[in-house]
């Protein structure tokens, strides 16, 4: 056994894993998860179409730039505008009903969304489902790395991803920071009261309605900056990347860091994607070498497999530690009364 | 000092010398059930009123609709000379007129202090463009802070300062929401049963609290089920009874009143269960339906 495992190249493992916790996808998600935190964490809302604000995000700048041939950066004020209608166009009619009607709009919005971007309507817009391409050049201008390829120690990443990589968790650290600032200001205190009864708040002389609305708009604008670093990093916008799986992925983020936590988000998205590529990488190995026979599994089987492990292992730590991994037993305990 | 209110005709709908809450036609059903329908109440100015009734009167709809909470489908309400038809709740609140829950509403996730300090008026810091900049609030900050300590103190739940508000007994939670109430400095609080669930240890400092509130000035207005606590502490007592305001005054004289009486205990209640006159009895005789069984 220990001579077969020799042969797996555990170093290679490792330094996808490393790479991956700390990619393209992991900044991503973990910025969508820190505009979802907002939502739900601290305010209590239930969206569940966080993906529709990334798709507008994303197409926002998109669009602007390879469509209508603007600025740049414009394009990126267009994206986060975007955002804020969307949020204001779900939020003006749901928020003064209970939680579960903006659940309902939300996820029916986000599929709207995705489907009018492929639409045939929309085709000289958005160019349907092969989506725009081919736009971000401008942002990689700015990028000081050169090299085709980086590959220091455990981390791995081209020159474009790496620029991308570090602006973007710069940016999702600043956003923590935003968050932490805010949840711990008067401004927090009454979306957290809002969260745990609104009337309360509202007998309290707290606009109850317009602290949602904020709350959706601010965690959704972070939503669409979401959307438009994925757009950037990867320099093309399609429908279908915005699939509705994308937000319960999102979800699965910040359950795993906890919610309402202010780093959660972050940390939850390094472990997800970690133990992602983690579970892919061993099982690819293992496949490869012959160690695990193609009669149980080959090789295309393992980008499937590696979600049902993670699913297990979500399902394990909600048995144990359903508070997450910041969350606090003593909150959670709060809740059964 | 508590107006005087012997010129006060004890009845329903009287006019009082300072009303700061003024009802008239005041209805609201729900479908078919006129939960509420008052023709007209005041409530006087700096005195604690006690709202009482048996059970479904409309008591918890009638503050629902003073306080906002529900629309109702006509009538106007008054506040202090200005009409608050239109008024939303926050609105209402922000005006000084503040309520608390029959099932406490203790805000469970956030700290004792934090509850108390989400009762202020007026926080900067609650814009969130100025939320982000702390020196813009941190000052007024702590003034909330040590006002809401000193609350604390007074209503003894200091030791519990930083415990989640959810760890409470039921009775610490009508002092916490009693004293969060307070933080917003109301000129009118609305008590939905306050002494509800709590023991009687600590109803008697509930009540001290309550009676100080109206030498502070403040205009207390609450619905109760004690008779003996609304004995102890009000000054003018009003009964609802299946939605209509039917009896008014101070508590000596509503233990006399026929219509108070009947709502609680029937109309028939002291009407004799005469077993021997076969024409009134109610009960039929034990013979007859002992017969009855066995046919």
């Amino acid at each position: 056994m220990t001579v077969l495992l020799a042969a797996v190249d555990w170093g290679q493992i490792f330094k996808l894993t490393v790479s991956s916790s700390l990619g393209v996808d992991a900044m991503v998600f973990a910025m969508a998860a820190i505009g979802l935190n907002i939502h739900f964490g601290y305010t209590g809302l239930l969206n569940f179409g966080h993906v529709g604000f990334m798709a507008v995000g994303g197409y926002g700048v998109g669009v602007a730039i390879a469509t209508w041939g603007l600025n740049p950066y414009l394009g990126l004020l267009i994206g986060i505008v975007f955002a804020l209608i969307l949020a204001l166009l779900l939020g003006l009619p749901t928020l003064r009903l209970r939680a579960d009607y903006l659940a309902i709009v939300t996820i029916a919005a986000s599929e709207i969304i995705r489907l009018l971007a492929r639409s045939t309507t929309l085709r000289p817009w958005t160019r349907g489902t092969e989506g725009l391409n081919e736009f971000a050049g401008e942002f990689y201008n700015l990028s000081p790395f050169d090299k085709n390829l980086y590959d220091w120690g455990p981390f791995f990443f081209t020159a474009n991803n790496l620029f991308i990589v570090i602006v973007g968790w710069i940016t999702t650290v600043l956003m923590a920071l935003l968050v932490w600032q805010l949840m711990r200001s008067p401004w927090g205190r009454v979306l957290k009261a809002i969260r745990e009864d609104e009337d309360a708040a509202r007998a309290l002389g707290k606009n109850a309605y317009w602290y949602k609305l904020q709350a959706l708009m601010l965690g959704g604008a972070i939503g669409g900056a979401a959307g438009m670093f994925q757009v950037i990093a990867k320099s093309t916008v399609q429908p279908d990347t915005f699939q509705p799986v994308i937000t319960f992925f999102i979800w699965t983020v910040l359950v795993l860091g906890g919610v309402g936590r202010v780093w959660s988000p972050i940390v939850g998205s390094m472990i997800f994607w970690g133990l992602l590529a983690l579970v892919e990488n061993i099982l690819r190995q293992f496949v490869n070498e012959g160690f695990i026979s193609s009669v149980i599994m080959d090789s295309n089987q393992v980008g499937i497999f590696r979600f049902i492990t993670v699913g297990l292992g979500l399902m394990t730590l909600m048995v144990f530690r359903p508070q997450g991994i910041f969350g606090s037993r003593e909150e959670m305990a709060l809740d059964a009364r | 000092m508590p107006a005087d209110l012997s010129s006060v005709a004890p009845e329903p709908g009287s006019a009082k010398p300072d009303p700061i809450l003024q009802v008239e036609g005041m209805r609201r059903s729900f479908g078919g059930l006129v939960a509420v329908d008052v023709e007209k109440v005041e409530i006087q100015r700096g005195i604690i009123t006690a709202l009482i009734g048996p059970n479904g009167a409309g008591k918890t709809t009638f503050f629902n609709l003073l306080t906002g909470f529900d629309e109702p489908d006509g009538g106007t309400r008054v506040f202090d000379g200005k009409n608050i038809d239109s008024k939303t709740p926050h609105q209402l609140a922000r005006m000084g007129m503040v309520r608390t829950f029959q099932l406490t509403k203790s805000l469970t996730k956030l700290s004792v202090i934090d509850n108390m300090k989400l009762g202020a008026k007026g926080q900067r810091g609650e814009s969130f463009l100025v939320s982000i900049i702390p020196p813009l609030w941190s000052a007024q900050e702590r003034e909330i802070e040590a006002r809401a300590d000193d609350l604390l103190r007074r209503f003894k739940l200091d030791h519990m300062r930083e415990q989640y508000a959810g760890t409470l007994s039921g009775g610490q939670r009508k002092l916490l929401e009693m004293a969060r109430a307070l933080m917003s400095s109301p000129s009118v609080i609305c008590l939905d049963e306050p002494m509800a669930g709590v023991n009687p240890a600590l109803t008697q400092s509930l009540l001290e609290h309550v009676k100080s509130l109206r030498e502070e000035g403040i205009t207390v207005i609450f619905v109760e089920h004690d008779m003996d606590v609304v004995r102890d502490i009000s000054d003018w007592v009003v009964v609802m009874a299946e939605g209509r305001v039917i009896a008014e005054g101070p508590h000596e004289t509503i233990g006399k009143n026929q219509a108070v009486i009947d709502a609680y205990l029937g109309a028939h209640h002291d009407a004799d269960l005469d077993l021997d006159a076969g024409e009134e009895a109610v009960i039929p005789p034990p013979e007859d339906s002992a017969n009855g069984e066995e046919e």
